[in-house]
């Protein structure tokens, strides 16, 4: 049963059954109703992420290392976790930009640069080659095996030459699959509707198949899982896989291997494929989240008792990646064997199909069209060559790519693969992915993250790399010698592929992140905030960051192209790519959904987004980067091409990044021009004041001197005055020295409070004793002019802090202004105190003639006087209640007024109990 | 007869001590203590020459002197301003308005008396 003829045959049949389900997904696609438009089948291709590796590996890696093979699936479990916040994030992205593959959304995400495209697909091929080559290799092993039943072991020699070589024709058979499977026809969306329900179903029939291999070995060779483990802990190298103890590199190598596995479910290029790329429906992502996690759990549960029963029953001399297949073939077991083989070949097919299409879209797409479509576009232009329909360039360019693609993945498993285990081989390749991971999280979150940060970033991690595992793989294979490995690149220590800088305590895969990532990380970020971003790439953050934020695709976007377009020639040059069909299918939806009319309008007007729209169904097809200089072909005519584009984008985005940092100038010029403005205004209000103080003051002081001088000069000339008249006259001199003296004094006391340098001595003072002192110093004065004072005092004393002869000044002032206008003898002043929890006021209220209203406010300024129709000019020099006010206020506290004429006066001032930012004075 | 001179001005003493000079030296003396009075003692005294202080409540020296000048019966009258403050501008605002002379407060009497004596004609 098991001879070559009917193992071919299998495969033939089994191949053949793909194809079927293939071809009946794609014509149900084109009827629009598709088979794969559901969570379970988006799941099940997920699931390619398990391949020959986690079919025959996982069980190998269980051999030696007990649990050591779990982080690889229990990463992507936890990323599973977040799919809704970032998987999400990242197929809307990629609907709205018609992503075709991951060089094509990390291209997009930082300004459609071809450059950065292209360094993501030499990435990716580079570092998923080992991959596929890992396939290769699975297959091959496992077919040699059975050829070689009942033997359970590969036969040792030399490699065989080519022509006889088992696995080079794997590659050949697997390249024409892929080719039928991928590349049948060309899709706007770049979906594969066919592949993925295949997938789906190779992801059923590996599972079943190692579960089948499970259960035979779990229940049939043994009494369950329970005997297994039984058994293996009494053997004392067994029991040593039971516990955390086998794993290698201990926990740093656990987290490393959980964070690479982490990122590669989702940027490994065959991963982004299924779940991005090929997604249908964001809703599925919900489903997918814990279906996947479930699906991981299944095909993980035999893998420790396989192990353990492999190196319980089997001849130590088996190589443990192949259990999964010698165990059957040990009892003999001839139909299981075939089964778990065609397991091993469809898990590996799956991956080596789905990788290989994704890495043929990169290379089709981002390496050989944007060159080919520019000299293209020159020979077209010169009339060199006609043109013509380029979806089939397309195919051809795709069809060569995967066979390219498939022929180095053999050559990388004749040059190294030999001399690796499955799971080491597949590290390299999740370490290579795991470099994508910086670019496209930090880049759908941060908008500041730049083409050359990632372009750095990328390009450091990718040299790391390729030094700490892909030169140190070459050397070990004998194509470099190994003194680099052992001695460091020239003898230089520091550089040991293996050890970098004296790092010689990590096993290599977690070396080789801890160098790669954070670095990558690093200059990513670094070179980002040193970097000036070109226009279409804040366009392109925008679009990306705030995917979710606007409504409809496109909106807000900046159509860059300059001239003008007609929409004939858009629609074939799109038809050109997506074909007529389709090309007029999507433009009549276009115009349905917007409301328009192509027959009135036949020039594509930038404000439609015609242009972007027909630049995104060309993207949908040969990426963003290509479909940029295709669309620039357009306008040919107009003497621009794509370089000119782009440096109109450079020129315009430094433009407006200088236009924005002088309108930030301007505005705080503007600013500060105001502020001096308003400070010059101030000072000159302020100068204006102390001219019309200093006038007043001169003016003030002139008066009372006139008269001593007109006396004095009378008295002078006059020796014969009579001696009353002698006596009046020197009265005159007398007063009016005392008003001079007076005057000077307040104008001092002004100045003083005004320059803030008044002695202040603030104590806590009884306001009631000191209102009471000031009625005793100007009793006097009330007796003279027959006017009765009144007191109204609370009970208890009222305390507060207070320079106490400075309030006393004011209450004397208030007094004898209220003094000043009582009508003689017939004058009521009554002063009143009243105290709360937070100030002590006090009222002095008279019966004088009282104050109109409009002059309240002007009432505490200097040199203020109420003129008053019967008494004419008051006495005092105009400054007592500025300088009250000022005294007050140096307190914390508040003066004013309450009056109207005829109805007397009350002068009012409250202090703060608490003396609250007023111990101003020195 | 000698010649009769308004004084207007709103400080009692000032006018006591002017009052008492220009008696000595034989003119006629009326006062005026705010311009309204000064302009109703105008109006009824005709007087030769007002000496007029410009600083005052309800109405300015400006204003009476505008005012005396405004009536062509009073052209006659010659104008003396008593200012306080003493600035060129001010000088010229009040000749500007018609004033036929100018004195700074604290002035010497001498300066004053010679300048009403200059400006009145003698008998």
């Amino acid at each position: 049963m098991l001879s070559t003829p009917v193992v071919v045959v299998t495969i033939a049949l089994y191949l053949g059954l793909l194809f079927a389900i293939a071809f009946v997904a794609d014509h149900r696609a084109k009827q629009g109703r598709s088979l794969i438009a559901n969570p379970y089948i988006y799941t099940l291709s997920i699931a390619v992420y398990c391949t020959a590796w986690t079919f025959f590996g996982s069980v190998g890696w269980a051999a030696k290392t007990g649990l050591g093979f779990l982080p690889i699936y229990l990463g992507p479990t936890l990323m599973a976790a977040l799919w809704w916040l970032v998987l999400r994030k990242i197929v809307h992205i990629s609907r709205r930009q018609r992503i075709t593959s991951i060089a094509d959304f990390i291209g997009s995400r930082y300004g459609k640069s071809a450059q950065l495209t292209g360094l993501v697909t030499v990435i990716a091929v580079v570092g998923i080659l080992p991959y596929i080559s890992l396939q290769l290799k699975a297959v091959s092993n496992s077919f040699i095996l059975l050829q070689g039943y009942p033997a359970l072991e590969v036969p040792v020699g030399s490699s065989p030459l080519l022509w006889h070589d088992t696995a080079f024709y794997i590659a050949l058979l697997l390249a024409a699959f892929t080719i039928l499977f991928g590349t049948r026809h060309i899709d706007v969306s770049e979906r594969h509707e066919g592949m993925v329900a295949a997938i789906a179903f190779e992801s059923i029939f590996k599972l079943v198949a190692f579960l089948a291999v499970g259960l035979y070995v779990t229940f049939h060779l043994f009494d369950g899982p329970g005997d297994i483990f039984r058994q293996a802990a009494h053997d004392p190298e067994l029991a040593k896989l039971l516990t955390l103890e086998a794993l290698p590199g201990g926990y740093a190598s656990w987290l490393s291997l959980m964070l690479i596995s982490m990122s590669a479910i989702l940027f490994l290029p065959r991963q982004f494929q299924v779940a991005v790329v090929e997604n249908v429906n964001e809703e599925h992502l919900r489903q997918a989240s814990w279906l996947f996690p479930l699906y991981l759990l299944l095909i993980n549960i035999f893998v420790l008792p396989l192990a353990l029963g492999g190196l319980l029953l089997l001849d130590g001399s088996v190589d443990p990646d192949t259990f999964v297949l010698t165990l059957p073939m040990a009892q003999q077991a001839e139909g299981l064997a075939l089964l778990a083989f065609i397991g091993g070949v469809s898990a590996a097919t799956g991956m080596v199909i789905v990788a290989t299409i994704a890495l043929a879209t990169m290379i089709s797409n981002e390496l050989i069209l944007p060159t080919l479509l520019r000299t293209r576009r020159q020979e077209e232009a010169k009339g060199l060559l006609p043109e013509g329909d380029l979806s089939r360039w397309v195919l051809r360019i795709r069809r060569g790519s995967i066979l390219v693609i498939l022929l180095l993945a053999y050559l990388y498993f004749r040059l190294i693969g030999e001399s690796y285990a499955l799971v080491s081989i597949g590290l390299v390749s999740f370490v290579a992915a795991a470099q994508f991971a910086p670019a496209i999280l930090i880049g759908i979150y941060w908008k500041g993250a730049t083409r050359q940060g990632a372009l750095v970033g990328l390009l450091a991690g990718f040299v790391i790399w390729g030094y700490t595992l892909l030169l140190p793989a070459l050397a070990k294979s004998g194509w470099l010698p190994i003194s680099i490995v052992e001695e460091g690149l020239f003898g230089i220590a520091v550089l040991k592929p293996y050890a970098l800088f004296g790092l010689a305590e990590l096993d290599p895969i977690t070396h080789a992140v801890f160098w790669s990532l954070p670095i990558n990380i690093f200059l990513l970020v670094t070179v980002s905030l040193y970097s000036n971003p070109s226009l279409i790439e804040k366009v392109q953050a925008r679009e990306f960051v705030d995917a979710f934020k606007d409504v409809e695709p496109g909106r807000g976007r900046i159509d860059v192209w300059r001239g003008t377009v007609t929409v004939a020639s858009l629609k074939a040059l799109v038809a050109r790519f997506t074909g007529e069909e389709a090309a007029e299918r999507a433009f009549n939806q276009f115009a349905l959904e917007r409301g328009f009319n192509f027959e009135d309008q036949t020039i594509a007007e930038p404000h439609t987004h015609l242009v972007s729209y027909g630049e995104r169904l060309i993207a949908g097809v040969i990426g963003a980067a290509s479909a940029r200089v295709m669309i620039s072909t357009l306008y040919k005519g107009q003497t621009l091409n794509i370089d000119d584009v782009m440096d109109i984008l450079d020129e315009t985005s430094q433009v407006v990044e200088y236009s924005h940092q002088l309108e930030e100038k301007t505005r705080q010029y503007e600013a500060a021009t105001a502020k001096l403005r308003a400070a010059n205004e101030r000072l000159q209000q302020l100068d204006r004041l102390k001219d019309d103080f200093v006038s007043t003051v001169s003016h003030e002081l002139r008066t009372p001197l006139t008269s001593i001088r007109a006396f004095s000069e009378i008295l002078l000339s006059e020796p014969d005055l009579e001696m009353d008249k002698r006596q009046e006259f020197l009265q005159i001199i007398v007063d009016e020295s005392q008003r001079l003296t007076r005057l000077i004094n307040d104008v001092l006391d002004l100045a003083k409070l005004d320059a803030d340098n008044f002695q202040w001595t603030l104590a806590d003072t009884d306001l009631k004793q000191l209102v009471h002192d000031a009625t005793k110093a100007v009793y006097q004065l009330y007796q003279e002019r027959g006017i009765r004072l009144r007191t109204e005092f609370p009970d208890a004393r009222v305390m507060a802090k207070m320079d106490r002869d400075r309030i006393l000044q004011v209450v004397i002032n208030l007094l004898s202004n209220a003094a000043k206008f009582c009508p003689e003898n017939r004058g009521r002043v009554k002063v009143s105190l009243r105290a709360d929890a937070h100030w002590v006021t006090v009222c002095v209220d008279d019966n004088g003639p009282g104050i109109p209203a409009s002059f309240h406010d002007r009432l505490f300024d200097k040199f203020q006087q109420v003129e008053d129709e019967q008494q004419g000019k008051p006495k005092g020099s105009g400054l007592g209640l500025a300088i009250c006010k000022g005294i007050i206020e140096h307190h914390g506290g508040r003066i004013w007024v309450d009056s109207a004429p005829g109805a007397g006066s009350r002068f009012y001032f409250s202090l703060p109990r608490r003396q609250s930012g007023a111990d101003t004075g020195p | 007869m000698k010649a009769q001179v308004l004084l207007v001005d709103d400080e009692p003493n000032i006018l006591l001590s002017l009052e008492f000079l220009i008696k000595r030296a034989g003119y006629t003396v009326a006062t005026a203590c705010d311009g309204e009075q000064a302009l109703t003692q105008v109006t009824a005294l005709q007087p030769a020459l007002v000496v007029l202080d410009i600083n005052m409540p309800k109405m300015n020296g400006y204003e009476v002197c505008e005012r005396i000048r405004a009536n062509p019966a009073w052209q006659e009258i010659r104008i003396i301003l008593l200012t306080a403050k003493g600035r060129d501008v001010e000088r010229e605002k009040g000749l500007a308005l018609g004033a036929d002379d100018y004195v700074t407060k604290p002035f010497s009497n001498q300066e004053l008396m010679t300048k009403i004596q200059s400006l009145l004609p003698a008998d």
